[in-house]
Parts: C-alpha cells; sequence; structure tokens
C-alpha cells in the first residue's frame, strides 16, 4: 500500500483514540529508518514513537569493551570486528583509540571474513568480536563452527550475544516504562519466529506488529498497531511476511545452539537480565578466548551522568539527558547510545537535533 | 632500468637522473620540464590561483582511475572550483623503496592521460624514496597554478538565499568504487575521477554569475552543502528524490550500510547560481562530457540557517548531517 | 540492530554463494540456509543468507491491512 495512503490511515484513526499513545519501536534500525524517512513529522500528535534497546552496540557494557581492548592491546592479538564496534568507549578508552595507538584491529563485514585473517597470520591470535541479537548470533556460530572443520586453531571469538524477548520482559515489568504496543524487529524475527513473542499477546495483552524497515512497511505497522488500540485488542501481527515465517529460520536456531547455550547477561543501562544472552558451550571453549586467555578487568565504575539505560528503555528521550549535544556528541561519545549509527541518541543528533523549519 | 625502486634512486645522483630520464619524462615531460633546473620560471597575466594536494589511496588502482588520476584531476578541479582555469602543476612522488617500477609507470601514464586532457603542464617536481615500511607504496602531491577566469567570482560567502543548487551528475562513485574495492564486492561502477575545468569554462559562458563551486570529495555531498550552509549562513533544502544515485551505489550502501551522501566523489562538483541563471549554466554542464546527468537538486532559503535539510519522498523534511569519522561497513 | 538486504542468488558452490543487489555482487555463506537456489531471493545479514524473500507473501500484509480497514477477509489473522 502506498505511503501516502497510509498516512491518511493513520491520522483517520487517531481521531478515533481517546487518549494519546506511545509505541516502542525495539530496534535500532527502525529508528534510523524512521529518521531517515522522517516519519515523526509525520505523525498525529498523538501517537508518540519511542525507541528500545535493540542497538547490540548500544546495550553492550563497559567491561565488555574493556575487555575487547585490553585484549587488543596485546601483541600476538588481531581483533576482528564490525565497524559499529570502533568508537564505543569503554571505561577509560576506545577501540579506535587502541588502534591509532597501534593495535591491529581489522573492520570486518562478515564474520567468516575473520577466517582469512587468521589463516593470514598463523602466528597471532584473531579475535572475533561477537556481539549482536538473534539475528547476527547465528553467524558468529557458523563462524565457530566453520573454524573448527577447517582446523583454524588461532581464531577466537569475546562473545556478548544478547537475546531480545528477555529484554522486552524486563522492560513491560518496570513500571517507568509506558508502551502501548511494540514495533518487533523483522530481522530477529527471521530467525527466532514468532513464537517468543507470543507473551506479549498473552500474557500482558500489547498489540505488537514484526515489521520491515521500508517507510510504507512502518507506516504499515503503526496503522496496524492503532487499529488494535482503537478495537482494544491485543494481536501479535507479523506484517513482515515476505521474509518472517512463523517459525523463522530453524537452521540457523540449531547452528546457534550448537555452539551456544543461554545465560545472564549485562546490558548497559538495564543491569543484568536473567538468560538474556548467550555463551560458548564447553565443547566450544577452545574457540572461547576468555577460557582460553582469561583476562580480569578492573571494574571502573564512573559517574558521567549519561543516562542511555533510561533511554534504551524509552523513559526519557535523548533531548532530556543533560549531557545530549553539550558534553556528548557522536565525535566525543559519553554514552554507547551515541556512538553507533543506530544509536538512539546518535539518531537523534543526526536527524532530530535543533527544532528548524524550512517551511 | 631496474624492474624495482631502491634507495639509490631518491639519493640523486646518477640513479635519480635515469629514473627521471627514462620513466617518468617520457610520460610527464615537456620543453619546461626538460631544462631540469631548480624551479621553473613561468609567464602569467593577471589574478592566479594556486592550490595544493596530496594522495593516499588504497587501493592505488580501482576500475575508472589509479591515485596518478587523482593526482591530476583533484588539483585540477581545486583549481576549476576558484573558478580559475589550470595552467601548471608540480607533482612530488613519494615511494617506497622496493616499488615495482612497471606500477609507477602505470601511474605515471595514468597522470599523463589526466594531464593532456586538462590542459595542464608538469613543470616541476621532485622523487623521494623511503625504506620499506616507511611508506605505504606511493604517495603523491601536486600543486597548481591557474589563471582565474575572466569575470569569475567564486566564493562560498557570495552564496545567498533563493539560489539553486546543481550537481554535475551522479553521487558516490568514487567512494563506492573504492569501498567496494576494499570490501570483495563486484560490480561495474567506476570512479568518476577526472578534471572539469572543461566542464567549468563552459559553465562560466554561460553565466558569470555563479556564486560557488565545489567538489565534493571526502565527505560527499552532504560534507559539501554543510560547509557552504555554515561559510554563507544560509539555510540549504535539497529534493532526495532529484539527487543523481546511480542504482549500484544504492545498492552497495544498503549492502555496508553507508549513506551514498557520504561517499566521495573525484569528477562532479556542485554549483550555487542565482535563479535566473540556473537553466543556462545546467545546460552548460550538460553539454560536457562528464555532465550529463546533472541535476537542480535544491536551493538556498531564508530559513534554517547553517543547515542543510533534505525533502524525503514522504514529503517530511530531514537534517542532512555533517559526515564524521571514517566510513566502515555496519552490520547495524 | 540488525541490517540486511535482499539479494538474488546467482550462482552456488557448496555452503557459498554469489549473489547480486542493484548490480553489485558478493559472495555470501549459504551455512545458515542451505536450501537457496539459483535465482531466489534471499535476505542477507553479514555475509550471510538468512532467509528467502516471498513477495507473494508480501501481498498477504497488504490484504490482512486491507481487512483490518473494512474488506472482506482474505487472510487468517495470527
Amino acid at each position: 500500500m502506498e505511503e501516502k495512503k497510509l498516512l491518511l490511515e493513520i491520522h483517520s484513526l487517531s481521531e478515533k483514540l481517546t487518549k494519546p499513545v506511545r509505541f516502542m519501536e525495539v530496534c535500532g534500525t527502525h529508528t534510523v529508518s524512521i529518521f531517515r524517512h522522517g516519519i515523526r513529522q509525520l505523525l498525529p500528535k498523538n501517537v508518540e514513537l519511542v525507541s528500545g534497546p535493540g542497538c547490540p552496540v548500544c546495550v553492550t557494557d563497559d567491561v565488555y569493551m574493556d575487555k575487547a581492548i585490553a585484549y587488543a592491546k596485546r601483541p600476538d592479538t588481531i581483533i576482528a570486528t564490525f565497524g559499529d564496534m570502533l568508537k564505543v568507549p569503554g571505561s577509560e578508552s576506545s577501540l579506535e583509540q587502541a588502534k591509532t595507538e597501534g593495535a591491529d584491529i581489522r573492520i570486518i563485514y562478515s564474520p567468516l571474513d575473520s577466517l582469512d585473517i587468521a589463516r593470514d597470520n598463523p602466528d597471532k591470535k584473531v579475535i572475533f568480536l561477537a556481539v549482536g541479537f538473534e539475528t547476527t548470533s547465528p553467524t558468529a556460530a557458523a563462524l565457530t563452527i566453520a573454524a573448527k572443520e577447517a582446523g583454524i586453531s588461532n581464531l577466537y571469538l569475546l562473545s556478548a550475544q544478547k537475546l531480545v524477548p528477555p529484554a522486552l520482559k524486563t522492560l513491560i515489568a518496570d513500571k517507568t516504562v509506558k508502551v502501548d504496543g511494540f514495533i518487533l524487529p523483522g530481522h530477529v524475527a527471521v530467525v527466532t519466529g514468532l513464537e517468543p513473542f507470543r507473551f506479549l499477546k498473552e500474557e500482558h495483552q500489547i498489540p505488537a506488529v514484526v515489521s520491515g524497515f521500508e517507510a510504507d512497511e512502518i507506516l504499515t505497522a503503526i496503522t496496524f498497531l492503532l487499529n488494535m488500540v482503537v478495537n482494544n485488542e491485543a494481536k501479535l501481527i507479523n506484517a513482515y511476511q515476505a521474509v518472517v515465517k512463523d517459525e523463522g529460520n530453524p537452521v540457523a536456531r540449531s547452528v546457534t545452539e550448537k555452539v551456544y547455550e543461554k545465560a545472564d547477561a549485562a546490558w548497559r543501562g538495564m543491569g543484568i537480565i536473567p538468560l538474556s544472552g548467550l555463551c560458548m558451550r564447553d565443547e566450544f571453549s577452545s574457540f572461547d578466548i576468555e577460557k582460553v586467555l582469561p583476562l580480569t578487568v578492573k571494574p571502573s565504575p564512573k559517574t558521567t551522568g549519561c543516562r542511555c539505560g533510561d533511554v534504551l528503555k524509552g523513559v526519557i528521550t535523548p533531548f532530556n539527558c543533560p549531557l545530549f549535544d553539550k558534553t556528548c556528541n557522536p565525535e566525543n561519545p559519553i554514552g554507547p547510545c551515541m556512538v553507533s549509527v543506530e544509536g538512539v541518541c546518535a539518531a537523534y543528533y543526526k536527524y532530530g537535533r535543533a527544532s528548524f523549519s524550512f517551511e | 632500468m631496474k624492474e624495482l625502486i631502491t634507495l639509490a634512486e631518491g639519493a640523486g645522483g646518477s640513479a635519480g637522473e635515469a629514473l627521471m630520464k627514462d620513466v617518468v619524462f617520457p610520460y610527464l615531460g615537456n620543453e619546461i620540464l626538460a631544462e631540469m633546473h631548480d624551479g621553473a620560471r613561468l609567464k602569467v597575466s593577471g589574478d592566479i590561483a594556486f592550490t595544493t594536494d596530496s594522495y593516499v589511496v588504497s587501493p592505488r588502482f580501482f576500475p575508472g582511475g589509479s591515485i596518478g588520476t587523482l593526482a591530476v584531476s583533484g588539483t585540477v578541479n581545486d583549481l576549476a572550483m576558484t573558478g580559475a582555469k589550470a595552467r601548471f602543476l608540480s607533482a612530488a612522488v613519494i615511494l617506497e623503496e622496493g616499488f615495482p617500477v612497471a606500477e609507477l609507470k602505470d601511474i605515471l601514464a595514468d597522470m599523463k592521460k589526466a594531464a593532456e586532457y586538462a590542459g595542464v603542464l608538469f613543470v616541476t617536481g621532485d622523487t623521494k624514496v623511503a625504506p620499506k615500511g616507511k611508506v605505504d607504496g606511493v604517495f603523491i602531491n601536486t600543486a597548481g597554478i591557474g589563471d582565474i577566469i575572466e569575470g569569475a567570482d567564486i566564493s562560498p560567502k557570495n552564496v545567498k538565499t533563493d539560489m539553486k543548487i546543481i550537481v554535475s551528475g551522479s553521487m558516490g562513485d568514487h567512494g563506492a568504487t573504492i569501498l567496494a574495492a576494499r570490501h570483495n564486492m563486484k560490480s561495474n561502477l567506476k570512479s568518476d575521477a577526472a578534471p572539469l575545468n572543461k566542464m567549468v569554462e563552459k559553465m562560466f559562458k554561460a553565466s558569470k554569475n555563479i556564486a560557488a563551486l565545489r567538489d565534493p570529495t571526502r565527505g560527499g555531498l552532504a560534507a559539501t552543502l554543510n560547509e557552504i550552509a555554515k561559510a554563507a549562513d544560509v539555510g540549504i533544502i535539497i529534493d532526495e528524490a532529484k539527487i543523481p544515485i546511480k542504482e549500484e551505489v544504492k545498492g552497495l550502501s544498503d549492502m555496508l550500510g553507508f549513506d551514498p551522501l557520504t561517499l566521495a566523489n573525484e569528477g562532479k562538483l556542485v554549483a550555487f547560481v542565482p535563479k535566473g541563471d540556473a537553466d543556462a549554466v545546467l545546460a552548460a554542464v550538460r553539454e560536457d562530457e562528464h555532465g550529463t546527468d546533472a541535476a537542480i537538486i535544491g536551493e538556498t532559503t531564508d530559513k534554517a540557517a547553517g543547515k542543510v535539510g533534505m525533502k524525503t519522498p514522504l514529503g517530511s523534511i530531514r537534517v542532512v548531517e555533517m559526515p564524521r569519522g571514517i566510513i566502515v561497513p555496519r552490520i547495524c | 540492530m540488525c541490517l540486511a538486504f535482499p539479494a538474488k542468488v546467482l550462482s552456488v558452490d557448496g555452503a557459498v554463494a554469489k549473489v547480486s543487489r542493484k548490480g553489485v555482487e558478493r559472495a555470501i555463506s549459504l551455512m545458515l540456509l542451505p536450501n537457496a537456489k539459483v535465482g531466489d531471493f534471499v535476505l542477507v545479514h553479514a555475509g550471510f543468507a538468512m532467509e528467502i524473500v516471498d513477495e507473494k507473501q508480501a501481498d498477504e500484509t497488504d490484504a490482512l491491512l486491507a481487512e483490518m480497514n473494512g474488506a472482506p477477509r482474505t487472510v487468517f489473522s495470527l
């Protein structure tokens, strides 16, 4: 359906609302797409979009970054990482800074690229920074299996995989969080299928729509959500049927399960959430750098005043953070939400900062 | 001539002279250079423009050109963007010990080709050789002198509100080509690296009222528009649907998570032109072989001074920010 | 959180496929989608095919939306 028609539909539905609604787009790619298309500007005043904790870089905590940087500084090590991680601040430094100081850090597009790096550098330890949600964890697991099959013994993972549904459960349990419906992460659902999201309807009666990332797909999701709110019903709707199957991708899940098992995980701003992450199974411990070469980093709790945690929960918008656009900007990010291209603060900074009008 | 550059070639003396005579002159030689003075004596009249730029690129050869093409077109274009017709260039080449002479010849051949197209002469130069590992293959610096085109008065400060913004063709071709090569992507993409001085001469024949010209190199269109908006203290509003971008550039951007507006161009310009002259200047750009896809993409306004906005196909307006940092592929 | 793009499978060689999007080609892994065939459109994330794109299914979303807006029922809701 065309965007213009969807917008008309959204406006007409919004007139039937008895009170303003807030929908959360969980996924950072949605956040960026919403800004790129200027969708917020086009929505009725009583329909608000808030951004959720769906940026894996943003929810990665200091301790992980400090470890990554500590490994990076070892002369026998090459770090292979997605470009997204480069600027994420640890407690004192970032990978980018470590690179400037001489660490060998390679930006890769696919986890499999790190296999080639390991093959080309047999006398170095190559560590892949395996960060991501359900979409990305199968790729890290596949890398591990491929490395094992190829007999590559100098490739390791520093792993911090996270799971979306447990984070949503924590959000819903948090009384400060007020959300009337979820735009669910389409590419996570490609792997997980719909099952892990059914609790939204069944336990909490919260409307939820699995959505794609184009403007028309996001507007479609908003239309579905409004429809449900207006009709006072809560369903789980798959509006991204072109790629999201009800059952997800079982092959991807079994690859993940072969290498990983569920574990508690620390989320930046949200603390430790039970069984919200993945850790490598003992069978693959020779690929787990934390098992092979354990390293402790001093936790250095710093008080920066950064409110990333509240931003990730949708409790405040970046504009309400005292650091935003003052001491914290993409050049000098204080919190991770300002680092990733799809971090909520970075998106607000890039596309939504300052009130201006060309009309 | 040997197959590999050695430190001796950079030490002056006979090896250095042989490098000049056997390798460099066949490509870049001319009467002025042949005198082998410490400097060139040049005749100029009137106002001149003078510029310099250094070229460091990996990979050194890419579809559509090489570091040699860039070393000429980049400097010629910097002169053209100040409203000058490039005439004389210098070249300083820093080579890594062990650099293949054949590869140097290929680079020089690209420099010759671009210089002939632009109608410029290399009148002075220098070669140094750095020990292995101290230089990444080859670095080139070129400087250029050009005559200011009569009547041309180019400065970002001349940009006022209500001017039209012209781009000379599709955005991001060079950046996308380089990034595709770095990340094992295959496509028919070619760098747009080309001297634009002929296009600029045609544009000034069409109108002397062109206010500002820029080549959107590093940082792409997004950086260029932000720089002008800030320098001229005007608002800029462009129309997303009107910006020419090749399908392949969009494809690569989708795949690696880039914004095409931040990708570099090496043979494109952005012009700010008073409304009444815009159609004539656009026609002049399109007459040039490097400007066939030129388009008017937006205008300056008295609203939102210093900022760049873009109308999306949905009808909303989003900010086009100054790009930051290096461009790396991302997965989120 | 997860950038992914649809691309057409040009060739398959074991667990590796060559895909193309808007004229740009790259090798990707089929480890997570072993049943992908030449000619399929697949969703690619971080160098892996994740799922086959089924455009017919996209039409069902539109139909579902139309149904919510009062059109006759054509799709079973979830």
